[in-house]
Parts: structure tokens; sequence; C-alpha cells
């Protein structure tokens, strides 16, 4: 019995490889779509959190606020049940819960403030001597944002943006929950409920590689944008 | 070009309201090398910080090249700020940006077209001594060479003043000599008027026409950098002449010569501009009967001319001593007898 279950993962005569092609196509399509627009939303909400804090450019207690309870708050919901909450507002958002797109608003709800904080890290580290010279040359805001702040923080915005497309790889196997498919969905319900391990094992290695390659992808850009 | 009247600021802290620049009233002419000399704490980098508003007096004016700069509107601060370059003691390039793109930087917030940003950004390139070096990353740079780029950038927008916040502090004692012989070029050249801010005498000795000397918030003395040097009248002026008058071990060696037996009298002669010049030893030797050790001598520069400080020991009959310290004194030379009286 054992050896037949090794047999059979080494020879993969479980894996259905249209569907194991249909469930990293699934994979990619939520991954991509989902960190577009963490990366938009993650952004602007990062630049204001650093922007209207004490001290800064456009202080203000009251929007710092709520900014920072907004990202601490879905934060700190673990994703699982975060899609589970999320879900009379995504049915009436996207018009169905069923397929891949019906994962994105939750995807991008929980990311967004994943990465909202690495960005107003990221800003925190830029020397406040430079945002003084630029001052002293007569720069406004915008110039400030434009022409230094997110310039100066380019790297460590690249470096925080590669960590959360990893974790949104992570977040799209358990938005299998509620039926948006992808690797993760497929690994559990085919591989494990069915008891298909080599599937399980086709899928990891998937996500694996696209981890590694995104991995590979952000230290390249990241170590060849800074010029420090 | 600069004047400041009343002009005070006071920070709300934990520990209550802390008054860090009070009462200052300044006058600085155009093309004037101008320096303001305290230790840290003294509220020169608060001073200097006024001047283009990076720091919002509490009570006072600031008037700039005849533009009262409390009254300004926010676009009309940032187009005044354009006229006014500034150095910083950690040079606060941009590391993303290249030199070339570094000294453009000013001239793109300013609004100045791409082939004229070149051309203009070619010029300082030179005028700093930076040739061959536009392409490279601050990164790169020796902190005189990052200096430069930062003086470069400063001056990109043609300013009428150029402050400097302790431009030199970083940097080594010889680089530190570079970069105050390019400014003094500057000055020269352009006839920019220039405020520097500094813990350094020997800064003020190389490039300052006048000096002011700050303690707590205040002024507590100003004037023409060789009156200062022959006449300290506060102790914190003394102090700051010292830095640069007499090497470190002067004071450490002289009292061991104190507790000498026979030491006699130990002076210190002061001379300026023309005086250190004279043949005030050979004289004295000449025309009384007395003895003279030289024991420690140092000439320095300044802008406006030569300073030195000499100190001596005498010996011989008391009223012989009394009469060679009288002689000098009618010399115009300043006496201060440091032991033996």
């Amino acid at each position: 019995m054992n050896n037949l279950l090794v047999g059979s993962i080494l020879l993969l005569e479980n894996v259905n490889w249209v569907n194991m092609w249909e469930a990293t196509a699934e994979t990619v399509y939520m991954s991509l779509i989902a960190l577009l627009f963490t990366f938009i939303f993650g952004t602007i909400l990062g630049l204001l959190l650093f922007l209207t804090a004490r001290g800064q450019l456009w202080q203000n207690k009251i929007v710092h606020s709520i900014i920072a309870a907004y990202v601490n708050i879905f934060r700190s919901i673990p994703f699982i049940i975060l899609i589970v909450l999320l879900v009379p507002f995504t049915s009436a958002l996207v018009g169905t819960m069923l397929g891949p797109s019906a994962a994105l608003p939750a995807l991008i709800i929980g990311a967004a403030p994943f990465y909202a904080r690495m960005v107003e890290i990221a800003l925190r580290e830029i020397d406040k001597g430079v945002i003084e010279a630029s001052k002293a040359m007569g720069a406004s805001n915008s110039q400030i944002i434009f022409k230094v702040l997110i310039p100066e923080s380019v790297p460590a915005l690249i470096s925080g943006i590669t960590v959360t497309a990893i974790a949104l790889i992570g977040y799209t196997a358990m938005a299998g929950v509620i039926g948006a498919g992808g690797l993760g969905d497929l690994a559990y319900r085919d591989g494990f409920q069915r008891n298909n391990p080599d599937i399980t094992l086709i899928a990891t290695m998937i996500v694996l590689v696209f981890v590694f390659v995104l991995q590979f992808i952000g230290d390249y850009f990241t170590n060849k944008l800074d010029k420090r | 070009m600069i004047t400041l009247s009343k002009l005070a600021k006071t920070f709300n802290t934990r520990d209550g309201k802390v008054t860090a620049v009070d009462q200052i009233d300044l006058t600085i002419e155009k093309g004037e090398i101008f320096g303001v000399i305290g230790y840290s704490g003294a509220g020169k980098s608060t001073l200097i910080r006024m001047l283009n508003m990076l720091e919002v007096p509490t009570t006072g004016e600031v008037s700039v090249a005849g533009k009262n700069m409390n009254t300004l509107s926010q676009r009309k601060l940032r187009e005044a700020r354009q006229e006014i370059g500034m150095i910083f003691q950690h040079f606060n390039l941009l590391w993303s940006r290249t030199v070339a793109e570094n000294i453009s930087f000013p001239l793109e917030i300013k609004g100045v077209p791409s082939t004229e940003r070149k051309t203009r950004v070619e010029e300082l390139i030179k005028l700093v001594g930076l040739n061959g070096r536009g392409a490279s990353y601050p990164s790169q740079l020796s902190g005189g060479q990052k200096q430069r780029v930062g003086i470069a950038r400063a001056l990109a927008n043609n300013p009428q003043v150029l402050l400097c916040d302790e431009a030199t502090s970083a940097l080594d004692p010889k680089t530190t000599d570079s970069i105050l012989e390019l400014l003094i070029d500057i000055n020269k050249k352009l006839n920019l008027t220039i405020v520097l801010i500094t813990h350094e005498m020997h800064v003020i000795r190389k490039i300052c026409h006048r000096v002011a000397v700050m303690e707590n918030g205040r002024i507590v003395e100003q004037g023409p950098v060789l009156d200062v040097f022959r006449r300290p009248k506060e102790h914190m002026t003394k102090e700051f002449v010292k830095q640069v008058t007499e090497p470190e071990e002067t004071e450490e060696a002289l009292k061991h010569l104190f507790t000498e037996e026979g030491i006699g009298h130990v002076l210190q002669l002061t001379f300026v501009g023309g005086d250190a010049k004279r043949a005030l030893i050979t004289d004295l030797i000449r025309k009384f009967e007395v003895t003279i050790n030289i024991l420690q001598g140092k000439l320095s520069q300044t802008q406006d001319g030569s300073y030195g400080s000499l100190f001596i020991n005498v010996t011989g009959d008391e009223h012989h001593i009394i009469e060679a310290i009288d002689y000098i004194r009618k010399q115009e030379v300043e006496v201060e007898v440091i032991h033996g009286e």
C-alpha cells in the first residue's frame, strides 16, 4: 500500500494537467490583479499615513488616526476570516461569489494596508535633512512628494511590493474556501480531500517557483536601483 | 542685504518653554561673509533657519534682499527661497540622483527648461571643480566632493545669499580649507553674501569679514573679525579666539613652567595687522636690561590681515621689567602679564 502511494506520487498519475494549468492561470490572475490594486491603494494610503503624521508636510491628526485605524484593523484580521466577513460586500460589488474575481476585493482590502505600512516605513527612512534641503530650495509639497520622497524610497518600495506579492500568493490559496479556484484550492480539494498527494506536490512546487522568481526579480531591482 | 530685528524663537518642549533665539538685531551687508559662532545649543542653527523661514520666528522680523520674509504668502516664500542658497553639515544630497541631476534639482523646481538646465549644470560643475564627475552618484564621492555638489546646487538659481549651516563641520581640516577657499572664491566672483554658522573659530578666521558670537540665544559680541581677535571682550569670545591663537598644549606647557623656580614674568603679546612684522623683541633687548626667552608663538591669517600671539619669559630687575611692559603697551601691542605680577 505504502509503495503504491509513493509510486503514484512519483509517477504523478493522478495529476490532471489541464486542471493544473487552469488553477495556475487562476492563481496568476488573482495575484496579478490584486497586486496591481494593492500597489495603487497601498502607495496612496502609505503616503497619506506618512504625510499626515506629526511634523510632516500635511500634518493632520484626524486623517492620520482614521487611516492608521483602518490599516491596523485590516492588517490584524486573519485573511481567512476577512474573506468570509466580506462576502456580502463582494457579492454586491462583483455580482457573484464564484470564480477568481470574487476573491479580488478581499485580497486587495487585506493586502493594501499591509503594503501601506511598508510604504510608510520606507518614507520614514528618508533623511529629514533632504526634505529640509528641498524646502530651502523652494520646492512645493507636490514637488517634494514626486521628486524627493518617492524616488528616494524606490528600493524600499520595491522590496516591500515583493514581500507583499509573496504574501498575496499565500492569500490566494486561502481564497479557495469561497470557491475562487487557484492552486491552493486544487491542492486542498483534489489533492488533500481525494487523497492524491501528487497533486498537492505539484501545486506546491508551482507556488514555490512563483515565489522564488518573484523574490529574485525583486532583489535584482532593489539592488540595481539602490545607489546609496 | 539681510536685516533682523527683535528676532526671537521659543520652542514648546516637555520641559516648558525654551528660548532658542532671544531678541536678535543684526544687519548683514551685501557681498559680506558673515560668521556666527557659538557652541551647540547657542541657537545659531535656529537663527540661520529663520533667514529662509525653515523655522518660523515667534516674534520679530526677517528681511532678506528687500523682502520681508515673514509676511510672504506660501507661494511668494517659495520664490524667495529660490533666491537663497543653503548648504548643510551633512550635505543633504539626493542619493538617487547623480551629481548632475542633484545640481539640476533646484532648476527643475524653478521650472527652468531642460536645455538651459544642462548648460547651467555644466557651468556649475566647472565652478566647483568637479569636472568629469557629473555622472557619479553621491555615494561614490568623498565628503569634500559632496559638499562641492551641495555648493553647486545652492548656487544653481543664482542666489543673492548663501547660508552655510556648519558646512565644514563634517570634514577633515584639509578638506575644510579647500571648501573655505571655494567659498571665498565664489564670494569674490559673484559678490555673493554668505552667512555661515560654525563652532570652529578657524573657519571664522579664515574667511569671515565680520563675526557675531552667540551664547544662550543672544549675540554677546560682534564686529570685524580682526577687531574681535584683537580685543575679545566677553569670556565666550576669548575662549573661541584661543582656539586659533594658541596651540592646545600651550596652557598646559605654561602652567608647568610657572611651577619652576625663578621663572620671572611671562607675558602674552598680541599683534594685529602690520604690527606682526615689527622687530619688537629686538627693541626690547636693546632698550632695557632684560633677558627675553621666547616660549611660544603663532601667526594666523584672517581676511583683513594677520594676527599673532607670542608668549615670552622676561627676567631682570623689577623696574626694568615694568618699563619694558610700558614700552610694549605704547607700541599698540596688546600685552597681558599671565604670570609673575
